[in-house]
Parts: structure tokens; sequence; C-alpha cells
């Protein structure tokens, strides 16, 4: 009822789980798998390892999440040898990779590449850049991304995260497609800040974060439903799924995957089984028998 | 579909420090006048703006008021150490699981990890804390500066030898100690609950750092049973870095 297919890829479901929750370790991978997981994104990884910002990387109040870990990793390098490879797990696994600069991305595409992941999502929405404007922001620059990425990655399929916190979203899915991406997931966290007003200081050592959760919802189905509408790759919709019912609009507004990271904060870690029994009530209710049905139609006049 | 879920909320609070206890030398206790649904073995995040946010074990706890012991040996615990009463920190939590509390327990600590105590180990007489509290201690120094020189894992197997009506012990303390401890635990066949410590962002469970094989150390722990610990190849020997780099744990502790 549930099954998926994403870029070729099998998935008994849609959702998965997003880049960045978790995703650190092998065991966490598996841990997500039995839990009903459709595919899993591991935490971004670059050429280099990162300890990343100091705490507090994160906190939440009135469905909100902040949170500005400063992309932590132990790196491409140490990570192979962690992982040895990724096609061996109990599902599919998304390797998520980023650089500094744009030869980086292909120097660590090419090692991703080289673990056999299902996916290789590319996170370009990383503060530390060649040029004066961040990768995400500028159509040109994603283009050039996503082509070495895709020149280091061979047959695996390329997936471009996009940010959105930009002007037009549109315009930046339609450079990752021109440029040769297999799918594009939408979207990382938007800018956020909180001040505590006792300490009067921002809270996040970082200072300004990501803000994830509920209060993310509505813009991102707002870009996936923008990006649908330009291009013809898939999407993997994520940001704020937390219910069934989060997961059906999104697919309405046209994802093929579900994203779901901050959720497992609400609702533990078996979210993505309640997730899917919930879509799945849904669906008999309203007399479905699969998620193609409703891919999109809210854009139906 | 229950959306109240979504309301739960853990931000820091800030709280004055309405005490500041020195319990031995460059531990200092911070007492604050709030009432905190803890229960033993769980711990707290806390905040110094500006500073860092680092989990602590909440030593002491009553209806009106709670606090947590820190020991300086690093650039947050050394800023705590400068806080007077007034001073304000930011406080989350309770976090984690709890020690089972059955009785005929034996409880086994080392360093600053003890809240309730039948052996009780520290470097030397100097590090000592919490003496005026507990009574029916078994003190160990590893100096001989106070109790019996040695470990209190040496304690520990004379104490399981002697007294068979031990059903379960409960430990925190160095993991190095509390690998031997678990050790000696299986010999005797009995029970042990062990409070671990990794490194963590969150404590709610999400930012994957504190794994130690397949278990959250935030959520599933930080207490965890005998077939638990018999099951995790970490226990005693690798911890992970903050950039999630798996070292050993010597390597682990050396950098925090």
């Amino acid at each position: 009822m549930l099954q998926t297919k994403l870029c070729k890829i099998k998935l008994k479901n849609p959702t998965i789980l997003a880049s960045g929750i978790l995703g650190v370790t092998k065991e966490s991978v598996d841990r997500i798998g039995k839990r009903g997981a459709g595919a899993v994104t591991l935490k971004s990884l670059c050429h280099e390892e990162r300890a990343g910002n100091s705490n507090p990387t994160m906190f939440s109040y009135d469905g909100i999440f902040l949170n500005a870990v400063g992309l932590p990793g132990q790196g491409i390098d140490s990570a192979m040898k962690d992982f040895a490879r990724l096609d061996n797990l109990s599902l599919p696994v998304i390797g998520s990779i980023y650089g500094y600069r744009i030869g980086q991305f292909g120097e660590v595409a090419k090692k991703m590449a080289s673990l056999k992941p299902a996916v290789i999502e590319v996170d370009i929405s990383c503060p530390h850049m060649d040029y004066g404007k961040p990768y995400y922001a500028d159509p040109e620059l994603t283009a050039k991304v996503t082509k070495i990425v895709k020149l280091n990655s061979g047959k695996i399929p390329v997936s471009i995260k996009l940010s959105p916190n930009v002007y037009d979203i549109k315009e930046i899915a339609h450079a990752a497609e021109k440029a040769g991406a297999d799918a594009i997931t939408a979207i990382n966290t938007t800018s956020g800040m909180v001040i505590d007003i006792d300490a009067g200081k921002p809270i996040l050592d970082n200072k300004i974060g990501g803000v994830s959760g509920p209060a993310l919802k509505p813009i991102a189905v707002r870009c996936v439903y923008e990006i649908y509408e330009t291009v013809k790759i898939p999407i993997i919709g994520t940001g704020g799924i937390t219910y069934g019912k989060d997961a059906i609009e999104m697919t309405m507004a046209g994802a093929t995957g579900i994203g779901i990271g901050t959720a497992i904060y609400y609702r533990g870690n078996d979210v993505f089984r309640k997730v899917c029994g919930e879509i799945m009530q849904w669906m008999k209710k309203n007399k479905m028998k699969n998620l193609d049905e409703i891919r999109g139609i809210a854009h139906k006049r | 579909m229950q959306q109240t879920e979504t309301c739960r909320t853990d931000i820091p609070q800030m709280l004055e420090i309405a005490d500041v206890v020195q319990e031995g030398k460059g531990q200092k206790s911070f007492f604050f006048r709030h009432s905190i649904a803890s229960k033993p073995g769980q711990f707290i995040m806390a905040w110094l703006p500006s500073v860092d946010e680092k989990p602590m074990a909440i030593s002491y706890h009553n209806k009106k008021e709670f606090a947590f012991t820190s020991q300086s040996i690093g650039i947050f615990t050394n800023a705590l150490d400068k806080l007077k009463k007034g001073n304000k920190l930011g406080i989350r939590g309770p976090y984690g699981n709890s020690f089972s509390t059955k009785p005929n327990a034996c409880v086994v600590a080392g360093g600053v990890g003890l809240s309730s105590v039948s052996i009780y180990g520290a470097r030397s007489m100097e590090h000592l804390i919490y003496r005026k509290r507990f009574k029916n201690m078994m003190i160990t120094t590893d100096d001989g500066s106070f109790g019996r020189k040695g470990f209190t894992t040496d304690a520990l197997d004379e104490v399981l030898s002697r007294n068979k009506k031990i059903k379960i012990v409960y430990t925190c303390g160095p993991e190095i100690m509390m690998k031997k401890i678990f050790e000696i635990c299986q010999k005797h066949k009995v029970e042990l609950e062990a409070s671990l410590e990794r490194y963590m962002a969150c404590g709610f469970g999400i930012c994957g750092k504190c794994m130690i094989n397949d278990k959250i150390c935030c959520i599933d722990g930080p207490i965890f049973n005998s077939k638990q610990l018999n099951q995790m190849s970490d226990f005693g020997n690798f911890a992970r870095l903050k950039s999630g780099r798996k070292v050993t744990i010597k390597e682990y502790h050396s950098t925090h």
C-alpha cells in the first residue's frame, strides 16, 4: 500500500529519516530501520573531521525546534572505515555530503559513492563557501555543485537539498535539475533566533540556528508545491512532518519521499511506524490503493 | 491523532543559584530553590550563557530544591567554579532513566559519581565529597590518605564474597572502574546497574552523539543493567567524540 519508488529505488514506505537526526553510526541506522522507516539519511559528512558548535545546540518550545549543531562529523575518511559499506544494511541508506569548496564536494562524493549508498544527498546549505553568496542561494553555484557531484557519483542517484532561505526556490530547483540532479530534497531548516530574556542572550551558542518542527511545515509545503510545478524529478519533502496527515499533505503538494527528522523528538523513534499507520488509516477511509492517486493533486484546478 | 505531542518543550529556564557548597577540592554543589520531578540517576542540562551547556547529574533533591555537583576539569566546570550565590544558570530537564532502588543493594561510587553510597573511592582525602552526608561508608583513596588504600573494586570483591545478602550493585564513576565492577558482579552473580556517561548535545535522543552500540545513552540510559551491559561491546572500551568519531575510552576522557 505504501511501497514507493524513488529514483528507481524501492522503498517499503515513503518515510525517510532526514539528515542530521541520529544517523551518526551504523547501529543507529539499524535502529531506525527496525522502527519502520523506508530509508535512512546519514548525518552529513565532509572532507574533514568537525566537532561542530558548542552547546546549547538545540532546544524547543511551542512546536518550534531550533538547532545549530554546526555540521559536526567524523569526516568521510573516518566514516569509510566506520561504515565500510552502506549497501548491506537492513534498509536503503542515503549518504549526505557537503564540502567547503566546490572541488571538495566532488572529492567527498567520490568517496561516499565507494560506500555504495542508495542515493547521495548534497547539503548545499553549508555556511563555509568559496564565494560571497552561499551555494544554495545562487542557481549557477547550485548547478556547479550538482555537476561535480554527478561526475563523481557514477550511477548512484544524486539529490540536491535546498534551503528555503532564498528569493525564488523554483529557479534553484530548476538549475539543479538542468545540471543533472536525479531528485530534490526540500527543505533544509529556515534561519531563526531565540533570545532568553532573563539571560539577555540568544540561547544557541551560535546565536543563529535553523528552525524545524511543526513551525517549518507550511514553509516546506509551499516550497515542495513550487518545486513540483518547476521540475520533473522526484522530490523528498522534508520539514515539520510529524503526523500521517502531514505526510499526506506533503504528498498532495507533490512529494514522493517523506523526510522525517524533528518528529522523532515529539513522537519517539517509532514515529515512522506511527506515521505510516496514520497514512494507511486515511487511505482506507478514503478508499485509496496507493499514494500515486494523491501525489500532486493540490495542483489540479 | 494526539496533537498534544507537539506541545513538548525543552528550553533552558534561568534559575538563580540559591547556595554554593564546597564539597571537596575543586568540587562544588550548586543549589536551586526550585522543584524538579526527578528520580535517582537522572540528569539535567546546565547552561552557562556564552560558555557552554553540559549534562549534570542531580545530586540533591527534595520537594523544594535540587542541586548538582561539579568538579573543575575543563573550561565549562572551571567557569562554574567561579559562580556565586545569586548568579543564574539555564536549566532544562530532568532527562534519562533512573536506578531501580531495590533493597539489599550495595552502591559503589568513584570520583564525583555518587549520590548515596556504600563503597566510595577517590584519588585522595581532599577529593572526598559528601562525607558528612552519608554514614556507614567504606571509603577508599588511591593514595591511602583516608580510609583504606586502594580501589573500590577490591573492596567490592571482598564485600560480595563476605555478604551474600547483597542482591544488586548500583554504580557510578569512571567507566574503567565500572567495567571492573561489572566483571566482579558477573563473577559473584550479582545484578548491576551502572550509570554511563557520553558526550551529549541534546539530552533527548536526537543528536546521535551519545550512542553506545545500539543504545542512545541519554534516553535509553544513562542507567544500564547487567544484561544490557553484557551486550555492549563499547562499554569500557569505546566512546564517540563530539564529532562522532569512535575512539578508545582513554582518548575520549583525555579530550573531555
